[in-house]
């Protein structure tokens, strides 16, 4: 059974549609990517299937729910996570906290227990600071476990947005341009990261891109949005050859040359 | 921009020192003791004094502050406030009422700190759940009670503790119903509806005297009582001749002292935990925190019947210590100077909320009128002043230009949060914590086998 489902979307803005009847299924435990020429309507998508927006038309069922309408923070808590394009870290808090807020669904110390230092309390509190430090050394940043997030270069802050998406032990990661702003070296590094999320973790991912070498080296599936409609899914060899992709991409008449 | 770090290196570098180590301890000591001396050999009513009595108090904040040891924060507080204060009190008892007037104050600053400073919720109506309390308590232990139902009696005067509870609970029920509609709104909204909630408490509590007689309008509610001393007997008996007035001084001065202390503990655990940091979380980035799967409007609601309890709680003291209320006591003026001592003292912040609930408060009961009579003075005795010029009348142009004057070269606050030191400091207690517990469990195994 699909891990998600999303059928038949749609999100208009005033007179925009900015997502045109998607329907798009991922499977678990696989890598996909959803890719687009700019304002495309792919983070509207994710900003859909994450209950940022409602939308206009269309049915999202994740893990077996229909979450429709859900709030965000209940998609969330039923373990669909997200990194944001323009990188949304809680600046002035540290990178370990950064990382314990990713957990807040799963400390359930009551305030009472909190105001009288209760020890289910307190053991709860240390292990989640254990498994957030043990993330962080996972996406390799441990050592800046007590620096304000603000001051963290930029591929760290990248790193930490991941850490703090899989501090909620989600099912599913849907990352927003992952490597945009990054040298070669850096996009190699976080390239692996994605990889060790569905290997090591058994994360799902969906990965919206610019970087092509990244996408095709990376995913199982792929879909292309153009104007806010589904113009290609399929494997890397079908995208790659496929005209009206190239056509997208490339402009009208360039479909004959590239390929 | 460099002159503002430059300092403020300069400023670390003094204090570094002076908050850890071995010389922490001398220093500390030190300054209580020369503030307490200097306090009690001079007793009289001046702006000298006022200063003194400033600083004194501040040391207990930089003592909360410093890195020493606990038991040593512990003796400190006990002699300051619990020893030296209220000592200097019975020398001059203007300045107990003022330190009593400044802990009501601190309660009220750390409540409201929890929804503005933690929350980030502008709440302008925060007095409203003050006069919550202070009116429960009003209208229950006075005869106020008998317009409302002839058949019921005032109650007696030592449920003026179960009261701390009930005022607590009234105010958390009060924030509830106030913010379950407001706050899903967002920024202004909030704080013009909270606004409108504080007038149209006060409009109620001015006009609540027909049908029913409630709340006896603007006459406000008077002789409210106060909770018998159960240890008053035992005093006099020691030969202490005091009146009732003196003890009843005392006696709210250290029942604010320890509410203010549990609130301190109450409000520094919760930011300190998952509830703070989702609430910080909410302040920073609101679309990124729900990202996280924090349900933004029941943590704002909890910040908010929260700030509300503590108002709650303390409007009972304060209708009691004052013996009288009327409306015009919790108006819109009562909540933007609690805000004032949020922010000037530094959003967010325990310590500054404190000390900025110590300075409004100084500044208003002592220093504002002391400097206003000193012009007045001056005017009689000729200095070239305008004879229509009242300095008396001019004394909240004279706090609303400080405080213009404090946002624009301290935009932060008198005490920031100094956000890093605190995180290490809390893993420190909960690392030990979690040993002395696992120390525990295992002599208990131990003995067990
Ligand atoms: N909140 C909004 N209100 C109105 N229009 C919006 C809103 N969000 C996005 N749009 C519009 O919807 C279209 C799709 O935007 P979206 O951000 O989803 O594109 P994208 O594929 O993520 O582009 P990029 O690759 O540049 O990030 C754009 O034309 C954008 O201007
Ligand atoms: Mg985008």
């Amino acid at each position: 059974m699909a891990l998600l489902e999303a059928t038949n979307i749609t999100k208009i803005f005033g007179g925009l549609v900015a997502v045109n009847d998607v329907t798009f299924t991922v499977e678990p435990g696989s890598i996909v990517s959803v890719i687009g020429p700019n304002g495309a309507g792919k983070t509207t998508f994710f900003n859909v299937l994450t209950g940022i927006y409602k939308p206009d038309k269309g049915r999202v069922v994740f893990a077996g729910k229909d979450i429709t309408g859900w709030r965000s923070d209940q998609i969330a808590a039923l373990g669909m996570r997200r990194t944001f394009q323009n990188i949304r870290l809680f600046g002035n808090m540290t990178v370990l906290e950064n990382v314990l807020i990713g957990m807040h669904v799963h400390l359930h110390a009551s305030i009472w227990s909190i105001i009288f230092r209760g020890r289910t309390m307190l053991r709860e509190e240390a292990k989640a600071r254990n498994k957030a430090l043990e993330l962080l050394s996972f996406v390799g940043i441990a050592d800046k476990r007590d620096e304000l997030a603000k001051n963290l270069p930029y591929g760290d802050q990248r790193r930490l947005e991941i850490a703090r998406a899989m501090a909620g032990d989600p099912k599913i990661i849907l990352l927003d341009e992952p490597t945009a702003g990054m040298n070669p070296h850096e996009t190699a590094e976080a390239t692996q990261l994605i990889r060790r999320l569905r290997d090591e973790r058994g994360i799902t991912v969906i990965l919206i891109e610019h970087d092509m070498r990244l996408v095709m080296s990376i995913s199982e599936r792929i879909s292309v949005l153009d104007y806010g409609s589904k113009i290609a899914e399929g494997d890397v060899q079908a995208i790659r050859t496929n005209p009206r992709v190239i056509e997208a991409y490339l402009g009208k008449g360039a479909a004959g040359h590239a390929a | 921009m460099t002159t503002s770090t430059s300092s403020q290196s300069l400023w670390q570098r003094v204090t570094a020192p002076l908050s850890s180590g071995p010389i922490a301890y001398g220093f500390l000591a030190l300054y209580v003791l020369a503030c307490s001396i200097l306090l009690v050999t001079n007793p009289r009513t001046e702006l000298s004094t006022d200063v003194v009595f400033v600083l004194f108090l501040l040391s207990m904040l930089v003592a909360y502050r410093s890195r020493v040891a606990a038991w040593f924060k512990v003796v400190l507080g006990v002699f300051a406030l619990g020893v030296v204060l209220p000592y200097f009190g019975t020398l001059n008892p203007f300045y107990i009422d003022v330190a009593t007037q400044a802990g009501i104050f601190t309660a009220l600053a750390l409540g409201l700190n929890v929804v503005v400073g933690f929350a980030g919720l502008l709440d302008l109506g925060y007095v409203a759940f003050f006069a919550v309390g202070a009116y429960a308590w009003g209208i229950f232990s006075t005869p106020q009670i008998t317009e409302i139902n002839p058949a019921w009696s005032p109650v007696d005067p030592v449920m003026f503790y179960p009261f701390l509870i009930i005022g607590l609970i009234l105010g958390l029920i009060t924030g509830v119903l106030l913010g379950l509609p407001v706050l899903r709104l967002r920024g202004d909204y909030l704080a013009i509806v909270t606004l409108g909630f504080g007038e149209v408490i006060r409009v109620v509590a001015n006009n609540l005297d027909r049908p029913i007689n409630i709340t006896n309008g603007s006459q406000g509610i008077r002789a409210i009582e106060r909770p018998p001393l159960i240890i008053v007997d035992q005093i006099r008996n020691l030969g202490i001749v005091a009146d009732d007035n003196r003890l009843y001084q005392l006696f709210f001065y250290y029942l604010v002292l320890i509410i203010v202390l549990l609130t301190v503990i109450v409000v520094a655990r919760l930011k300190h935990s998952r509830i703070g940091r989702a609430w910080e979380a909410i302040r920073e980035d609101e679309v990124a925190a729900v990202a996280q799967g924090i349900p933004r409007v029941r943590m704002k609601l909890l910040a908010f019947a929260i700030g509300a309890s503590f108002a709650g709680v303390m409007g009972v003291v304060f209708a009691s210590k004052q013996l009288f209320i009327n409306p015009p006591t919790f108006d819109l003026l009562r909540s933007i100077n609690i805000l004032a001592m949020v922010i000037l003292g530094g959003m967010g912040s325990i310590p500054g909320a404190m000390l900025g609930a110590i300075i409004v408060t100084m500044l208003d009961l002592q220093i504002l009128p002391r400097i206003a009579a000193v012009l007045r003075e001056a005017q009689a005795a000729g200095a070239p002043i305008p004879r229509q010029f009242d300095p008396t009348q001019y004394q909240r142009l004279l706090f609303g230009l400080l405080l213009v004057v404090m946002m624009i070269f301290r935009p932060e606050g008198l005490w920031p949060d100094e956000r890093r030191r605190e995180e290490q400091h809390e893993v420190e207690i909960t690392d030990e914590e979690l040993e002395a517990d696992k120390t525990a469990k295992q002599a208990g195994a131990d003995s067990g086998s």
